[in-house]
């Protein structure tokens, strides 16, 4: 250790033979495995790799936020000085000061009850030694630095009052209150709208010019890191697999787990064409078919809640689709596409307008008809976490709606549970197992499975992929294309990532703030958009390829 | 400053995404083995394992049965027309000579007080009472609290203003006047009725609590993918919502039991349920309480019996909720965690 050695070349961050075990019912789990890797002084380093490869929990090591159950060996030097194993008041010393973390997600790492400014005022007051005065100006400095708008107002805010984007600002400006040396920005953009991940990435990039930090990015999305970071390292299960410059990787990636990584990206604008004489053929025939599920001029409230007043969510919406044919329903969150999904099943009541599945109007029957025309529909929820009753085997889960239906019971249920399980390619084993047991990929294939248990003529898929892997995504989309070719469901596919309705897709329809902007073929969208909005959309998507990502971006800043 | 991140969470991301990672065919295998241990066992006999397995569930569960096979085998069965002699040759009610001022010897084990009657009898007849008090009181209290709490939670909107509201107005009223009001009403109508009414007073809390409880599960999304597949709405409340909440109802439905324990002491004071020469445990340790100087051992055996009974029937409640919850996990062992090496996954090729 010599601390006085700190010319520029020396490395802000350099971690050797990092170990983070966690102790699981009785065994030690190995997290992260004798890693090793630099950063330098106003360098980003991305570490890229799938959840459950050990990307957080070893920058969560550097911070010494992990978990009682873990344990973690080697050595951290920040600057040159052994930070692994610090305690207590050193530890606090070090946090905030010289290493700073952007978490995911901006609600729930601010607190709710102060205002931004208090936050940013006490993350200041703790690691300096200044007043409050001086630390308000300085934190209002702050919020101008990251681009927030009128930031003396944004000050007195509370974060509810922000939205997601100038939450996250925020965020990042308590990280660099105290000038750290170091910024771990945890996913920083994922729970975002691809529009403001283009922001904030933006500004990541601006402040990285003008700070002296080193940024330690951690992410999943090969996008999001494709122009902002200088090196890449890549895990998976635990270990480092390939490291080196962007453009390396990008262009000659080594492993074969790095050129897997890349593949499974979808990336817009590449999907096959296949629009053959047969397609376009197939599409006219449709036009002539009963729509499966029909949208009339439907609008959809939020009821008032107390003093809250009743919030029209959608608008005015008018949606077919028929037999067979997959509708991308893309836009930004708050935008009022979930509700119409959750509207098509019936689970909330149309305000105005009609909204009819296989004819019939679902705001006019009685509860028993409904009923039956539910086992028409199927729905796909966004959190696999949720949307399988935990203390049910997931077999039980799936043969619900048969045994509900009166369709299957006894012995004839669990064969119909076993084929639905062979359809989604788990293994039959799985019947027995909870809902924790199953990862994250696994469980959206149960709800597949159930969404499917009675043959649906309607599929409402509300953003099954948001929570998955890239890996796991392009396995379970490639699933339900087999799926839907197979059984020739209609399918209502809710999504705010344009690249993967790119892949499934008929026909698409862009929402914004609960009106559709535009509709059409998955090549009049994609391709050559008409609306601003759309156009806006496709421009901030990102792509996993550095130059042509550049390229984007500064035609977005020209417009 | 920073917020910490959710560590349990994280925790749990991070283990339970490995099986993921290994190739897809050992990951078949290692199912085939893991499915022969569980292939064919009802969900009744995997929560049942889970509680044998339980240590402390399990001792209490054989001490709280000695103290039921004791009480009603020493002094017999003596209730709803059915009378069963014991093997204990005194009663709880007739007066015996004083033998050495009451003192505890082997004729009277447990002494005798003042008069003369033998205080074993009396604390065995005394379980009897609190025991079926606090299983008929614990049972009403529940089964109230929980119909009436998970139909607000679930309905919300004005059933819920509806039931909150009554429930706070019972809430407001000491329990011990409602019961002496009823008291006065049923005067003299034994402890059954007694158990009853202080069920019927007692589910408030347990309503509140299931309520919340609900109020969260209900928004969940396998709620409503059950309702897509034709649930009704009494099917979701309950194998949906209320097998989720079984945690909270189970730890406050012991604590009701533990509490009931002196709260029917203290109405039976007010001339209510237990009435002398019949005893609950409550009523001994009313009665007893002046004698504490001169004569200890009349406070100290029912004051142990009631610990006793409290304790196991915690416990027990403590086993079962673990039991009922399929992510229950080990804890951690110290001793074991610095033995244990690291499971580490094969060099991967290129690693």
């Amino acid at each position: 250790m010599n601390a006085s050695a700190t010319s520029t070349t020396d490395p802000i961050l350099k971690v050797d033979k990092l170990s983070v075990d966690f102790w699981v019912s009785g065994e030690w789990y190995p997290a992260a495995i004798d890693l090793d890797y630099e950063v330098l002084p106003g360098e980003v380093m991305a570490v890229v790799g799938e959840s459950g490869s050990g990307k957080s929990s070893s920058a969560m090591a550097l911070m010494g936020l992990l978990p009682g159950n873990s344990r973690v060996s080697g050595s951290i030097k920040l600057s040159g000085r052994e930070v692994a194993g610090l305690e207590g008041a050193a530890l606090r010393r070090l946090r905030g000061k010289d290493v700073a973390v952007i978490f995911q997600e901006p609600m729930t790492a601010l607190n709710p009850v102060f205002t931004i400014g208090f936050q940013i005022v006490e993350a200041i007051r703790s690691q300096l030694q200044v007043g409050p005065t001086e630390a308000r100006s300085r934190a209002i400095e702050l919020l101008g630095m990251v681009e927030i708008p009128d930031p003396e107002v944004a000050f007195s805010k509370y974060p509810h009052q922000l939205s997601g984007g100038q939450r996250q600002r925020a965020m990042i400006a308590m990280a660099i209150s105290c000038d750290p040396l170091l910024l771990i920005a945890d996913e920083p953009t994922t729970a975002l709208d691809v529009t403001v991940q283009a922001e904030i990435l933006d500004l990541l990039r601006n402040l990285r010019g003008r700070l002296n930090s080193a940024i330690l990015l951690i992410t999943h999305d090969l996008g999001v890191v494709a122009d902002l970071a200088d090196h890449i390292v890549v895990m998976k299960d635990g270990r480092i697999v390939e490291r080196g410059p962007i453009e390396e990787i990008y262009k000659r990636p080594q492993h074969p787990y790095t050129q897997q990584l890349l593949a499974a990206i979808p990336h817009l604008g590449t999907a096959v064409l296949n629009v053959n004489e047969t397609e376009v053929a197939a599409a006219a025939a449709r036009q002539k078919i009963e729509p499966v599920l029909a949208l009339e001029g439907v609008s959809i409230d939020y009821p008032k809640r107390g003093r809250i007043p009743a919030f029209r969510a959608v608008e005015k919406v008018d949606l077919v689709i028929r037999p067979g044919e997959v509708l991308g329903l893309v836009g930004e969150s708050g935008s009022g596409k979930t509700t119409v999904g959750r509207a098509a099943v019936g689970l909330l009541p149309v305000a105005e307008g009609s909204l009819r599945i296989l004819g019939q109007d679902i705001s006019q029957v009685s509860s028993k008809e409904l009923r039956a025309i539910r086992r028409q529909v199927g729905i796909v929820f966004q959190d696999p976490g949720s949307s399988l009753n935990p203390r049910w085997p997931i077999g039980d889960s799936i043969g619900e709606p048969l045994l509900l239906a009166q369709e299957a019971k006894g012995a004839d249920l669990s064969k119909r549970v076993e084929r639905l399980l062979d359809q989604v390619e788990l293994p039959r084993s799985f019947r027995n197992r909870y809902p924790h047991e199953l990862s994250g990929g696994q469980r959206q294939r149960v709800g597949i499975a159930r969404a499917l248990a009675l043959r649906p003529s309607l599929l409402v898929a509300d953003e099954p992929t948001s929570a998955l892997d890239v890996s796991v995504q392009s396995r379970f989309l490639a699933l339900l294309q087999g799926l839907q070719e197979e059984l020739q469901f209609a399918c209502l596919f809710v999504s705010h990532d344009l690249a993967v309705v790119d892949l499934l897709a008929h026909r698409i329809a862009v929402m914004h703030r609960g009106k559709i902007v535009e509709t059409g073929t998955r090549d009049e969208i994609l391709r050559s958009p008409k609306e601003a909005y759309t156009q806006r959309l496709l421009a901030a998507v990102p792509v996993p390829d550095p130059e042509e990502q550049r390229k984007r971006r500064e035609s977005r800043r020209a417009r | 400053m920073i917020p910490p991140s959710d560590p349990e969470r994280q925790n749990i991301e991070e283990t339970t995404h490995f099986p993921e990672t290994s190739e897809d065919d050992v990951e078949q295998v290692e199912n085939a083995i893991e499915l022969k241990e569980v292939e064919g066992i009802s969900q009744t006999r995997l929560v049942l394992r889970r509680f044998v397995r339980h240590k402390a569930a399990m001792i209490s569960l054989f001490v709280f049965l000695g103290v039921v096979g004791l009480a009603f085998s020493s002094i017999g069965i003596d209730a709803m027309g059915i009378k069963t002699p014991g093997w204990w040759q005194f009663n709880s009610v007739a007066i015996y000579d004083l033998l050495d001022g009451g003192v505890p010897s082997a004729t009277h084990p447990f002494g005798q007080d003042e008069v003369g009657h033998d205080i074993f009898a009396q604390v065995m007849r005394g379980t009897q009472q609190s025991l079926m008090i606090v299983f008929v009181a614990g049972i009403v209290a529940t089964l109230l609290g929980v119909l009436v709490g998970s139909i607000a939670g679930f309905f919300r909107g004005r059933i819920d203003q509806l039931l909150m509201r009554f429930t706070d107005a019972i809430i407001i009223i000491p329990v011990l006047v409602i019961t002496a009001v009823l008291g006065s009403t049923f005067n003299r109508s034994g402890s059954f009725v007694l158990a009853i009414v202080l069920g019927l007073v007692l589910w408030t809390g347990m309503s509140r609590l299931v309520r919340g409880d609900v109020l969260s599960l209900r928004e969940r999304e396998y709620v409503d993918a059950a309702r897509v597949a034709g649930a009704s709405n009494s099917r979701i409340i309950f194998r949906h919502i209320l097998p989720n909440a079984i945690g909270v109802i189970i730890v406050n439905a012991t604590l009701v039991m533990s509490a009931t324990i002196l709260t029917e002491a203290a109405v039976s004071f007010l001339g209510f349920g237990v009435q002398f020469p019949d005893v609950s445990l409550g009523s001994l340790i009313h009665n007893f309480q002046t004698a504490f100087n001169t004569r200890p051992w009349l406070f100290w055996w029912p004051g142990l019996f009631i610990i006793i009974i409290a304790l196991t029937i915690n416990f027990i409640g403590d086993g079962l909720r673990d039991a009922f919850d399929p992510r229950q996990k080990r804890g951690l062992n110290r001793v074991a965690r610095k033995q244990r090496t690291v499971v580490r996954p094969a060099e991967e090729v290129g690693a």
